[in-house]
C-alpha cells in the first residue's frame, strides 16, 4: 500500500527542521506523506473521509506544537508517531459517539502515547474556541484592530493609515479599550 | 482612564520598550503590588493565547489548503480493506440501520423545528425586525424562520402596496441633530446597504460607524448631501435608571407609517433576567426594532430590542445606560462629526411639560425608518 508514497515522503529530521522553519514544502510533503496511511486507518474503523481529514489535521497540529515548543523527542519513527497519536485520537473520538465495538483494526505498528498530550490539545481548543467566540462578540471596528496588531503583527502606524485614523494617540487608546473588552468577554464565559 | 495607562506600561515592559531605569521602577513596582504582578501575568498569557490562536487558524488554513489537492475518493477506493467484509455488515443490517437513522434524523428535525431552533436563538425572544417585501412571495418561497412566517400571516389579510424594497426593516433614532442615528445590530447585521427614511419619506443613504452585538447596538451616520442638520434633538439620553411602574412609549415603523406604542414599564431586568435591558408591557411589533423608548417627561431611558413570545406585549428595550456606553466606546477617528449627547438631567427636555400629542408631533422627526438591503 506504500508504493505511492515512497517517492515523496521527507526524512524525519527534514521534517521537523522544516516545522521549525516553518517551511511550506515540507509541512506539504508531510501532509501528503502520512495522510493515505491516517484514512485508511479511520476508514476501515468506522469512520468516513470527513473524519479521517479532522482527525489528520489534528495530529499534524499536535505534531506541529510540540516540535515549537521545541520539547519534541522523537523516541520512534515519525510515521510511527503520527499514526500513534492519530489512533488515540480516533479511539477518543470513536467512544465519544460510542461507536466503539472495543476492537480496531490496525494497520501499523504503534506506540503508546502519553494521556496528558491529547488533553492539552483538546483544553487549548477550548480557549480557542472561546476567543473565536469572544472575538465575534466584539464587533468592529475592534475585531480587526485587535488581529490586526496581536495576531498580524502590524504596527499601529499600519492600523491607522487602513483606518484612515488621523491620530495615533487615539488609535493607541482606542487599542486599548477594544482589548479590555475583549479580555472581559473572553473571562466571562465558563 | 488609569486603567488603559496601566496596560501601556504593561506592555511596553513585556515587549522590552522600557528604559533601564523605568524598567527598574516597574519591576519594583510590580513586587510590592501582588495586583500588578498578577495583571502582567494575566496580559502575557492573554496575548499569548491570542496569538496562538491567531496561528493555529492560519496552520488549519494551510492544511485545508494541502488537503483540497489530494483526491480523497480515489485514495479512499483504494485503501479500503475487505470490501466484502463491509457489504456483508451492511447487507445484514442495513434495513435496521436504515430504520433506526431514519427515526432518529426525523425526530430530531421535527423537535429543533419545533422548538424554533433553526432561529439559531431562543425561540422565546422574537427580535422586532420587519421582513419586508414577502407578502406576495411568501407564499411561493418556504422560509424556515417560523416567527417570520407567522408575521406574513398576520399581515396578508390585509395587503397594501408595497411601497419599500428593503429586504429588512426596523426603527432608529437620532442621537444628534447633525445625523447619528442609534438603532439595533440585529436590524442591520448583514447589510449590504443602509438607508433611513424620515418620517415625510425622504429617504437617505447611512452608514455603520460601530457597532456592539454583545448588548445589540448599533450607530449609523447619515452620509448624504441632500441631508439637513434635524434641528436640537428634544430628548434627554437618561443616566439613572427609571422607575417600576412608569408610564412609557415607543414611536416607530411596524408598518409603512410611523405608530405610536404606549406601554408601561413592567421589570428592571429583561429576557431571562438580563440585567441589560428593561421589560415594558407595550405592544411591539416586528419593526419596531430599534425604537426609542421615552418616559413621560420625554427622557430616552432604552431602545426597543425584542419581545417575549409567550405572553402578549411583553417587550425588552435595552438600558439608555448601556448605549451611553457603547457611544463613549466609539473610535473618536470614527466620527467625522460631533457626536455628543444631551445626558445632563438638569436642563430638562423641551418635551417635559407637553401633552403626549405635542410630545410625539415634535418627535416623529427625529424617528427613521432604518432600510437593509
Amino acid at each position: 500500500m506504500n508504493k505511492h508514497l515512497n517517492s515523496s515522503t521527507p526524512t524525519d529530521s527534514e521534517v521537523i527542521l522544516g516545522i521549525l522553519n516553518n517551511s511550506e514544502t515540507v509541512l506539504k510533503k508531510l501532509y501528503l506523506a502520512y495522510f493515505p496511511m491516517v484514512l485508511q486507518l479511520i476508514i476501515n474503523n468506522n469512520g468516513s473521509a470527513d473524519d479521517a481529514k479532522d482527525i489528520y489535521q489534528e495530529a499534524i497540529i499536535v505534531l506541529y506544537n510540540k516540535v515549537k515548543a521545541g520539547n519534541f523527542e522523537l523516541s520512534s519513527k515519525l510515521k510511527t508517531y503520527i499514526y500513534s497519536v492519530s489512533r488515540r485520537l480516533w479511539l477518543k473520538r470513536l467512544t465519544q459517539m460510542s461507536r466503539y465495538g472495543g476492537d480496531i483494526k490496525d494497520f501499523q505498528e504503534y506506540a503508546p502515547v502519553e494521556e496528558d498530550e491529547a488533553e492539552a490539545h483538546s483544553d487549548r481548543d477550548i480557549q480557542f474556541s472561546k476567543m473565536e467566540n469572544a472575538l465575534k462578540l466584539l464587533g468592529e471596528p475592534c475585531k480587526t484592530i485587535m488581529e490586526d496588531f496581536y495576531i498580524h503583527n502590524r504596527s499601529m502606524q499600519e492600523i491607522c493609515e487602513r483606518f484612515g485614523y488621523t491620530n495615533a494617540d487615539n488609535a493607541k487608546t482606542q487599542k486599548y479599550k477594544c482589548l479590555q473588552r475583549l479580555k472581559k468577554l473572553f473571562f466571562q464565559q465558563d | 482612564m488609569s486603567d488603559t495607562k496601566m496596560l501601556e506600561q504593561i506592555e511596553r515592559y513585556l515587549n522590552g520598550e522600557m528604559s533601564l531605569e523605568e524598567r527598574a521602577q516597574f519591576e519594583q513596582l510590580r513586587k510590592e503590588n501582588a495586583v500588578i504582578d498578577s495583571q502582567v501575568v494575566e496580559h502575557q498569557a492573554f496575548v499569548g493565547l491570542l496569538k496562538h490562536y491567531g496561528e493555529r487558524l492560519d496552520l488549519e488554513t494551510r492544511l485545508n489548503a494541502i488537503h483540497d489537492e489530494i483526491d480523497v475518493n480515489t485514495l479512499k477506493e483504494e485503501l479500503m480493506v475487505h470490501p466484502s467484509w463491509i457489504v456483508s455488515m451492511w447487507r445484514h443490517h442495513h434495513s435496521k440501520i436504515s430504520v433506526a437513522a431514519s427515526i432518529a434524523i426525523f425526530a430530531m428535525l421535527s423537535t429543533l423545528f419545533f422548538t424554533g431552533k433553526f432561529n439559531n436563538k431562543d425561540s422565546k425572544y422574537l427580535e422586532l425586525r420587519d421582513k419586508i417585501g414577502s407578502l406576495q412571495t411568501s407564499t411561493a418561497r418556504i422560509n424556515a424562520t417560523n416567527n417570520r412566517i407567522l408575521n406574513n400571516i398576520n399581515k396578508s389579510d390585509k395587503p397594501k402596496p408595497v411601497i419599500n424594497p428593503g429586504n429588512f426593516r426596523g426603527t432608529g433614532f437620532a442621537l444628534t441633530s447633525n445625523g447619528y442615528i442609534v438603532t439595533n445590530y440585529h436590524v442591520i447585521k448583514g447589510a449590504d446597504s443602509l438607508y433611513v427614511q424620515n418620517v415625510n419619506g425622504d429617504s437617505y443613504h447611512a452608514k455603520v460607524v460601530y457597532s456592539e452585538p454583545e448588548h445589540d447596538i448599533a450607530v449609523l451616520e447619515i452620509n448624504d448631501s441632500e441631508f439637513k442638520n434635524l434641528g436640537a434633538v428634544p430628548y434627554n439620553f437618561k443616566k439613572s435608571k427609571s422607575d417600576l411602574g412608569e408610564d412609557v412609549y415607543t414611536i416607530g415603523y411596524p408598518s409603512d407609517a410611523i405608530a405610536f406604542g404606549p406601554g408601561f414599564l413592567t421589570s428592571a431586568a429583561g429576557f431571562n433576567g438580563d440585567t441589560t435591558a428593561y421589560e415594558v408591557s407595550i405592544a411591539a411589533r416586528p419593526g419596531n426594532s430599534g425604537g426609542p423608548l421615552l418616559d413621560s417627561k420625554g427622557n430616552l431611558i432604552g431602545i426597543i430590542s425584542g419581545k417575549q413570545t409567550q405572553y402578549e406585549s411583553s417587550a425588552y428595550a435595552i438600558k439608555s445606560n448601556y448605549l451611553l456606553k457603547a457611544i463613549q466606546d466609539i473610535p473618536s477617528d470614527s466620527l467625522k462629526r460631533k457626536l455628543s449627547l444631551n445626558t445632563k438631567n438638569k436642563t430638562k427636555s423641551s418635551l417635559a411639560g407637553l401633552s403626549r400629542t405635542q410630545q410625539l408631533a415634535k418627535l416623529q422627526k427625529y424617528i427613521f425608518m432604518v432600510k437593509v438591503y
